[in-house]
């Protein structure tokens, strides 16, 4: 501000007008982020169902995704156990060991495991592809010749990713108990009957409850995010790179704050 | 030089535009124009890059709003239809990529008939093969069906890229640079494609281009957009019988630089 003329100075008008339009694209960035989310609720229910472009995200998502789930939930489950042990041995209580894996991996490392190696296969799949598909024009094409592309494209990888990211969990936490039970028999030759008994005792309706409702949310989120981040995404090919990096990093971050929020509920829950 | 379309009918506009302005932000791409284009009609739309000529079809096939203006398409006013009528209007307007915007990962087969499952549902795979056989052969690349979009060179993608909007049978085709990155052979015979696609498929175009051979090889008439505006329009021979130095400038740039 000038004093002597009681009006506004260029600095302070122009650092005014920057700030006014920061804030104005945070708030656009929030309504269209929200626009998004309920444009999938409007689509979803109504025809014209792509069940073909379903059934092949199932595939890349759910399928696809195997091999690499299958190998780190297997050593999560080994190394989890064998890190375990030397605690538990200190109070005589390694026989614990099955019920200690069995909630720790089925009500958190389970989901979250599997969301987090999602993210990267998945997230980052999905928001560099529609990404690309943004940046050639591959979108507009199919929206020039009547096809809704928001339904071919993100309605069916969400819905994926909803579908295939439970199923994953249960798998990995098949897979990392396994790792676990084989990690327990080589040290303290419990039989597999008897590990699993001790495992299903140890868990609760409550937990496996919490675990699915975790898996579908985490499931949407990755979708969501990827889609978003790809759809969205600036005209070049560095715009693709940062979709795909942002749709990683951003779904990561929520997976994480949804964790937060869903294990304070089942808490609460748990408490009543 | 192209003999004007002798089946041109001028008493029936296909698509009819008046004081259409668009601005991105600050800066006013079209600032208000007007246009008119006859059914089985060239048109040719001359620009520099950057002066709204894409944006102009853009907004024809509907990816982008008119801040202001008429527009109707074969007769609908496209400023007021629901998302079902304009979906119903492009399945009469043909749109040609300047860069193809063939889906990658489909074959040339799939991307053909990715429009026509959508929106042929009475047609068996007997008939959607057969529709596939004729464009393909329009085109001139029959040999081509079953391989990916990256396997074909520049000029056989802009070829797919037409075969695909003519397989729902367009009445108006937007062509955006069609002969952009090509080499001056290929170029001659996209230009031939978009004559033979007016011949055989009766249909009426706009060409975006500042491709001079191009803009003289295929357009029954041609209108420049300078400004925002069109200032220039008639035969591609009366388009460049004045003395505006811009225009001069972009003609002299093609033939003489």
């Amino acid at each position: 501000m000038d004093p002597s003329t009681n009006k506004k100075t260029p600095e302070t008008s122009t650092s005014k007008y920057v700030i006014s339009r920061r804030f104005d694209r945070i708030f656009l960035e929030i309504h269209s982020i929200y626009a998004f989310n309920l444009r999938f609720f409007k689509e979803v229910f109504f025809p014209p169902y792509e069940f073909k472009e379903i059934i092949k995200q199932c595939y890349e998502v759910g399928v696809r995704s195997l091999p690499l789930i299958s190998v780190t939930a297997f050593i999560i489950g080994i190394v989890f156990t064998n890190q375990s042990r030397p605690s538990l041995r200190d109070f005589g209580a390694t026989s614990l060991l099955p019920a200690l894996i069995s909630v720790a991996i089925v009500r958190a490392m389970g989901p979250l495991v599997t969301a987090i190696i999602a993210s990267g296969r998945v997230g980052s799949s999905i928001g560099a592809e529609l990404g690309s598909m943004r940046v050639t024009e591959q979108i507009d094409a199919m929206e020039v010749s009547a096809t809704n592309p928001y339904k071919f494209l993100v309605v069916s990888r969400v819905l994926a990713t909803t579908f295939m990211i439970p199923a994953l969990t249960m798998y990995t936490t098949f897979v990392a108990l396994l790792g676990g039970y084989l990690n327990v028999h080589q040290n303290e030759l419990t039989t597999i009957t008897t590990f699993f008994t001790q495992v299903f005792d140890a868990i609760t309706f409550l937990d496996i409850i919490a675990s699915s409702v975790k898996s579908v949310l985490f499931g949407f989120t990755i979708g969501m995010v990827g889609c978003y981040k790809g759809y969205n995404s600036s005209k070049g090919t560095e715009g693709v790179g940062k979709a795909a990096n942002s749709s990683v990093v951003t779904a990561m971050f929520l997976v994480f704050i949804e964790e937060l929020l869903v294990m304070q509920v089942v808490n609460a829950i748990r408490a009543v | 030089m192209k003999k004007i379309n002798p089946n041109i009918n001028r008493d029936d506009k296909v698509i009819a535009i008046r004081g259409l302005q668009k601005a991105f932000d600050d800066f006013e791409v079209l600032k208000c124009v007007d246009l008119d284009l006859y059914k089985g009609e060239n048109l040719v739309v001359l620009g520099r890059s950057g002066t709204g000529k894409s944006v102009l079809i853009k907004i024809i096939s509907g990816l982008l709003q008119a801040d202001e203006g008429e527009l109707n398409v074969l007769g609908e006013d496209v400023n007021n239809l629901t998302p079902r009528q304009m979906d119903a209007l492009r399945l009469k307007i043909g749109f040609s990529f300047q860069n193809s915007a063939l889906y990658d990962s489909m074959t040339v087969k799939e991307n053909l008939e990715f429009p026509l499952v959508r929106h042929s549902k009475q047609m068996n795979q007997h008939d959607r093969d057969r529709v596939i056989d004729i464009v393909l052969e329009a085109v001139g690349l029959s040999q081509a069906m079953h391989q990916m979009p990256s396997e074909l060179s520049g000029g056989q993608r802009k070829r797919i890229g037409i075969a695909r909007t003519l397989i729902l049978r367009p009445e108006i085709m937007l062509y955006d640079e069609p002969t952009a990155g090509l080499d001056p052979i290929t170029c001659i015979e996209i230009n031939k494609l978009i004559n033979e696609v007016q011949r055989r498929f009766n249909t009426s175009s706009i060409i975006i281009t500042h491709d001079l051979t191009c803009a003289r090889a295929v357009g029954d008439r041609v209108v420049m957009l300078l400004d925002g505006e069109f200032k220039r329009q008639g035969t591609f021979d009366e388009v460049f019988a004045t003395e505006d130095e811009r225009v001069k400038a972009f003609y002299n740039y093609n033939f003489i630089d």
